[in-house]
């Protein structure tokens, strides 16, 4: 990979232009070492519907980042761009630039499969491979090219572990992750994406198809998780994000409206749309 | 009801109760024609056939008396012909198939192809006879063999492939690409990993039915030179061979009348094959559908 650290990139496309400034290499130097992804002045198009608008974010490491807004705000967008899964959809343009750990991640020597390594996803509803659970969690190791069956054993273990879940699949490990219920699918789902060791986790509404009790043990494990990994999650329940994140960003049609300390955000709005937002005038 | 009153109501009731009713006796009709004359099929070819059914026809080949005729000859050269045909078309038929849902980007040119890929299908099967005459037998001088008869019937079941394996590829939910490629996974691992084994039952139900459509076809076969008569298993991939539709046409057309009931026998043989065919294509579909 090439590390691009003192480069300011204008478009994706990148006419690259280097610019060693010593000040503002020094600042960025400070942020390093609290921020795992930059966002800056990104815009994205559907087509011909602009669907993001400048958005400007600093992802700070080992936190957990709540993304609110009502739907069609442009949050889940937002995510899938952090992993460029949103080119799945063959339409999409985007401008600006997204920074992982200081290197721009719409470079063209930028592997996406690098990408997604390091920054991991948990999706909306869960999405299980129809195998084993022990396939399913050995899958991202296997992609990368681990056989031994002792190395093996040990990441779905540590994995399952890590995602709470290990006590009660244990001894099931052979069954189909289709025949569990929705929590531990989704749970299992998060193991999957814990066993390749990633760096920034994007959960998508990863709590939106799970009953109560699923869902808070889903909460629980955020918070197990942000000691080891940085945390993104959108959610469209404001309790939710209130109660999980450190640092909460509110999106509203497609701009970020509002980011700042979770607490300072719901007790002292400074956008008049986020008051709005979050003391139910709409959404 | 506005503009009506309770009369009026009651009476156009009548009339549209018994226009339903018309209807449903014209729809019971539609379908009984195709069940009708199936089941006329069956009788005849089975009234006809059933007397020369026997062990001694399925192990013997063609003979000059109607008694000693069999089917043998034809039934393993089909078999054969239709080995050829599914290694061919299954694999360049998945391999398209991938090609143009994963891989290719969604645009005017793609679209094209697709559609005259599903245009193909529907090509009549003697055309691909033609081709394959040009081609298969004359250019890569391959004769009246095999091999070129193997490979036109694969051109022509190609396009069914494609697309009945482009369907299954489609059906595999996209949850699945995102989270393999959500993980670092290549499009190929992707695709060798997750996608294949998913849309496998699908594709092999399409490639069966489409072998069963190759096993019936008569006419290219004609066209590329497969032998009405041979008394010897074929033995390499450049030998003469016959298949049992091409059996059946060969003796129906003899004027001895014993001849139709040999023919009414293999009849019953092919109808056999196909059907034990499409029974495994339906089992798998159920069988997998369930896992899923």
């Amino acid at each position: 990979m090439t590390k691009i650290s003192e480069e300011t990139q204008e478009t994706r496309a990148g006419s690259i232009t280097s610019k060693p400034i010593v000040e503002k290499k020094d600042k960025q130097q400070n942020r390093e070492s609290k921020n795992v992804m930059q966002v800056e002045d990104l815009n994205l198009w559907y087509g011909s519907n602009q669907a993001l608008y400048e958005i400007n974010m600093d992802v700070p490491e080992k936190r957990v980042t709540a993304i609110i807004g009502p739907s069609g705000c442009g949050k889940s967008t937002f995510i899938k761009t952090l992993n460029r899964m949103v080119e799945m959809v063959p339409i999409v343009k985007t401008s600006g630039s997204i920074k992982y750990r200081d290197q721009d991640i719409f470079n063209g020597n930028f592997k996406q499969e690098y990408l997604r390594t390091k920054v991991g996803m948990v999706f909306q509803s869960p999405n299980p491979f129809p195998k084993s659970v022990y396939d399913n969690v050995a899958y991202g190791p296997r992609v990368h090219g681990i056989k031994k069956k002792e190395v093996l054993d040990e990441i779905v273990e540590k994995s399952l572990k890590d995602a709470a879940i290990w006590d009660e699949l244990k001894d099931r490990l052979d069954a189909n992750a289709y025949g569990l219920s929705g929590g531990q699918q989704q749970r299992v789902c998060i193991a999957r994406a814990l066993a390749v060791e990633p760096d920034v986790i994007l959960m998508d509404e990863p709590t939106s198809s799970l009953d109560p009790i699923s869902t808070s043990k889903v909460e629980e494990l955020v918070q197990e998780l942000k000691k080891k990994y940085s945390i993104i999650i959108v959610t469209h329940n404001m309790q939710q994000a209130a109660r999980i994140s450190d640092k909460t960003a509110f999106f509203l049609n497609g701009e970020l409206v509002e980011f700042a300390e979770t607490d300072d955000l719901f007790q002292n709005p400074q956008d008049k749309r986020t008051e709005d937002y979050i003391t139910g005038r709409f959404g | 009801m506005l503009g009506q009153n309770e009369e009026g109501i009651k009476k156009r009731m009548k009339g549209r109760v018994l226009k339903n009713k018309i209807m449903m006796g014209m729809f019971f009709l539609a379908t009984s024609v195709g069940l009708v004359f199936l089941v006329l099929l069956f009788y005849r070819v089975l009234t006809q056939g059933i007397g020369y059914l026997s062990w001694d026809y399925l192990t013997s080949g063609p003979a000059p008396y109607p008694e000693e005729a069999g089917i043998w000859i034809g039934m393993i050269g089909s078999i054969m012909l239709m080995v050829i045909v599914a290694i061919f078309s299954v694999i360049v038929g998945v391999a398209s198939a991938i090609y143009l849902e994963e891989y290719a980007s969604q645009n005017k040119f793609t679209e094209f192809i697709r559609v005259n890929i599903s245009n193909l299908a529907g090509v009549p099967s003697i055309v691909f006879g033609l081709l394959g005459l040009t081609f298969f037998v004359y250019m890569f001088n391959f004769g009246y063999t095999l091999i070129a008869g193997g490979l036109t019937m694969a051109l022509l079941i190609l396009p069914v492939i494609v697309v009945s394996a482009q369907e299954a590829l489609r059906s595999v939910p996209i949850d699945l690409h995102q989270a393999s490629l959500g993980m670092g996974a290549s499009k190929w691992q992707t695709i060798a990993r997750v996608i294949l084994p998913a849309a496998l039952p699908g594709i092999l139900t399409g490639t069966i039915i489409a072998l069963s459509r190759a096993i019936g076809e008569t006419a290219p076969l004609i066209i590329v030179g497969a032998a009405t008569a041979i008394y010897t298993l074929p033995d390499s991939l450049l030998a003469k061979y016959t298949v049992m539709p091409i059996q059946i046409y060969n003796w129906t057309g003899r004027p001895q009348e014993e001849w139709q009931f040999v023919a009414g026998a293999g009849i019953i043989i092919l109808l056999a094959v196909l059907l034990l065919m499409n029974s495994i294509a339906v089992f798998i579909r159920n069988k997998f559908q369930q896992r899923l």
